[in-house]
């Protein structure tokens, strides 16, 4: 799959040992839960929202795996159908994120001079401030819904883009065959398209990639703090806010598994872009072989 | 460009990163749908109500004057009035702080610590299981939300085990007050006015004295002149200060960081038991932090053990931990205090996640706690604040940088 996204990459993957495993092991991870999720209608044990399926706050046992919540819905069902919500937030906010921070990031670093200023001085400032906060006033202001709050979540990272795509598109354009572009006439438009825009296309991969562990991240720290999307179907994060009241009692099944499953989802992004940007920038393999 | 037009440049910098933010933040809350009287009373109030309140506000005059008064009041310190309760939000930050701020401080040390540790670890390990494990770690405490962390530890040190508390910042009713000495005009203006003042012209004299042999300068006139002036001063400003003290009723000194205040107190119980609150809070966020820490000091310290100097400091017989920590560290260090700049601003964003958590009253839990009443003017407040905090470590970090390696001022 990866050989289709960027040319050349898988046989990278395999060459590189250990890197190329690592982002293996996030794409099983990830699309292990992507895959249970969809699945979920058919394959839950359990109605994941119907109350008093089994007794309420009943401890892990043979017939519910995980426990019952507060209200006696099994945790088992509830955790295979409660990444939903997270997964279409961190996709809308990632595709809000490359539809507005590419092109950005890509023009106003070709063009250059006050456009490029501007933008950067705009950019760095969203990027020095503290993500979540951000999000937060922004969420709020929005109102609840997926696409409100993976707007919120979009504006806060789309610097991130901007900044990886502009560092490297002012490095690519000084080199020769960019320069031989420009004298043989070639039009603004297509070397942006045909010339820089194929070399940038690694690195924006890896910045999404990681970007997405972000949006999850802060989708769950959304809705723990009462930001989330108000739906009935099932959530992990909104499991984890519900059981932190239930927790001065003991009853940690509530919270545990939906938040483990939050580190897995992030996690699986997270190997992915850790293997992915080491593939890319091998400086510190090639020195280990020295 | 020499440190000094560096410095201006970099303090000018910050001038129009503080305004964008400022601006995109002011213009956000207000330009969007939603209207924040509307909400903030969930359209059950009646117009009457509503228009009373959008002019006690100010939100019945234009953006544009709005904006104004904004900027000007923020100039004055005054961030508006609470929407919920009409008391000035400039106030209630203020208060809130000192919570963050210490919860912050301590949280960096235990990511620092935790991070550079294992970073250097991994790096003598390199490519052997140990560091693999190390790295896998690091990768872990980047994907954990912090808050579910801190829920674990609560369960696990304060559910089950009962060692530490699981919120709040100190017991009821056991806030350290801080240093406090009552003085009574009467019986202690002598020693504020003259005693305490000579003793104070005294030390300061002779330090200059002690210096000046130190660097064996003669003792002629100039230093008699010199040492006399030293005297002088610190009497006039000691006795300035006593006449203050005096006057208020004594001396108060409260910083509002708990475990400082409960020292100035001098009550180590207090001390304690402050330091017994903050510790899970500050080891939640510190651990899910110390995750870049150990890759940059990883990556930093691996590529310095390969140079020259540490070869020859090893081939010099001395101590490995020496080499590591004193040749190698000290020369991978400063990509990685460039770095907590950044930091920084992660720490914060996580901070409102974790005093949520454990219900530290900080700034964080005082912008959610806003959320629920659509506290408009209280948010935008405690954004800008965070804002003006993350600026001026941002700015402290690359002057720090700038001083401790000249290459980044070319």
């Amino acid at each position: 799959m990866l050989a289709w996204i960027i040319p050349g990459m898988g046989s990278l993957a395999r060459r590189r040992g250990l890197a190329g495993k690592v982002v293996i092991l996030g794409a099983i991870l990830t699309a292990f839960i992507i895959v249970m999720t969809v699945l979920s209608p058919w394959i839950t044990p359990y109605n994941p929202s119907k109350i008093n399926v089994g007794t309420p706050l009943t401890a892990p046992d043979s017939q519910f795996p995980l426990g019952t919540d507060n209200v006696g819905r099994d945790m088992l069902s509830r955790v295979i159908a409660g990444g939903g919500v997270m997964l279409q937030v961190a996709l809308v906010s990632v595709a809000v994120c490359l539809i507005v921070g590419v092109p950005l990031g890509l023009f106003s670093s070709h063009i250059g001079g006050v456009v490029d200023k501007f933008f950067s001085l705009i950019m760095d400032s969203v990027y020095a401030f503290p993500g979540i906060i951000l999000a937060i006033a922004f969420a709020m202001v929005l109102g609840r819904g997926v696409i409100n709050m993976a707007l919120a979540i979009a504006v806060v990272y789309v610097p991130s883009y901007f900044r990886v795509i502009r560092s490297q598109v002012l490095s690519i354009k000084e080199l020769p065959y960019v320069e031989a572009a420009n004298s043989i006439g070639a039009k603004r438009g297509t070397i942006l398209r045909r010339y820089i825009l194929p070399n940038v296309l690694p690195s924006i991969v890896v910045v999404a990639t990681v970007n997405f562990a972000d949006a999850i991240l802060t989708a769950a720290g959304l809705t723990f703090i009462g930001l989330g999307v108000p739906v009935n179907v099932p959530d992990w994060g909104w499991d984890l806010t519900n059981g932190r009241s239930l927790l001065p009692s003991g009853k940690w099944w509530v919270i545990t598994f939906p938040g483990i499953m939050i580190i897995l989802l992030a996690l699986g992004f997270t190997l992915m872009g850790e293997g992915l940007s080491e593939l890319l920038n091998p400086r510190l393999e090639q020195g280990a072989e020295k | 460009m020499t440190l000094r037009t560096y410095v201006i440049a970099r303090v000018l910098l910050t001038i129009p990163m503080i305004f964008i933010l400022l601006t995109t933040v002011f213009f956000v809350m207000r330009v969007l749908p939603g209207d924040p009287v509307q909400m903030h009373f969930e359209k059950m109030a009646s117009p009457e109500a509503m228009a009373r309140m959008r002019i006690q506000l100010g939100l019945d005059k234009p953006l544009w004057a709005q904006y104004f008064d904004y900027v000007v009041g923020l100039f004055r310190g005054d961030l508006g009035k609470s929407m919920q309760d009409y008391s000035p939000v400039g106030q209630q930050i203020f208060s809130a702080f000192p919570a963050t701020l210490e919860l912050a401080i301590c949280s960096m040390l235990i990511a620092g610590l935790i991070g550079v540790f294992l970073g250097v670890e991994s790096a003598k390990a390199y490519n052997k299981p140990k560091d693999h494990v190390i790295r896998v770690f690091g990768i872990v405490t980047y994907a954990i939300p912090v808050f579910f962390l801190g829920m674990m530890l609560q369960m696990i040190f304060g559910v089950w085990l009962h060692w530490l508390p699981t919120g709040g910042r100190i017991a009821p009713g056991m806030d350290p007050t801080g240093l406090n000495i009552p003085l009574s005009a009467s019986s202690s203006a002598f020693a504020a006015y003259f005693l305490a003042p000579c003793l104070v012209g005294v030390i300061l004299a002779s330090i200059y004295l002690v210096v000046a042999k130190m660097k064996h300068k003669k003792f002629g006139r100039k230093a008699f002149a010199v040492s006399l002036a030293l005297f002088a001063a610190g009497w006039a400003i000691s006795a300035g200060l006593g006449w203050y003290f005096v006057s208020s009723g004594g001396v108060h000194v409260s910083t509002g960081l708990f475990t400082v205040d409960s020292l100035l107190e001098g009550n180590i119980f207090k001390f304690g038991l402050s330091l017994k609150y903050l510790l899970l809070p500050s080891l939640t966020l510190g651990l899910v932090l110390c995750g870049i820490f150990i890759r940059l000091t990883r990556s930093n310290v691996f590529e310095t053990v390969r140079l020259d100097f540490v070869t020859a400091a090893k081939a010099r017989g001395l101590k490995d931990s020496t080499v590591t920590y004193w040749y190698a560290l000290r020369n991978a260090f400063l990509p990685v205090l460039t770095m907590m700049g950044l930091e920084f601003a992660m720490l914060l964003g996580g901070a409102v996640l974790t005093e949520t958590t454990f219900s530290w009253p900080g700034l964080g839990r005082y912008l959610v706690d806003r959320i629920n009443f659509r506290d408009y003017t209280a948010i935008q407040g405690a954004v800008v604040v965070f804002g003006l905090f993350v600026s001026l470590v941002s700015l402290i970090v690359d002057l720090l940088y700038a001083y401790l390696d000249p290459r980044i001022r070319l």
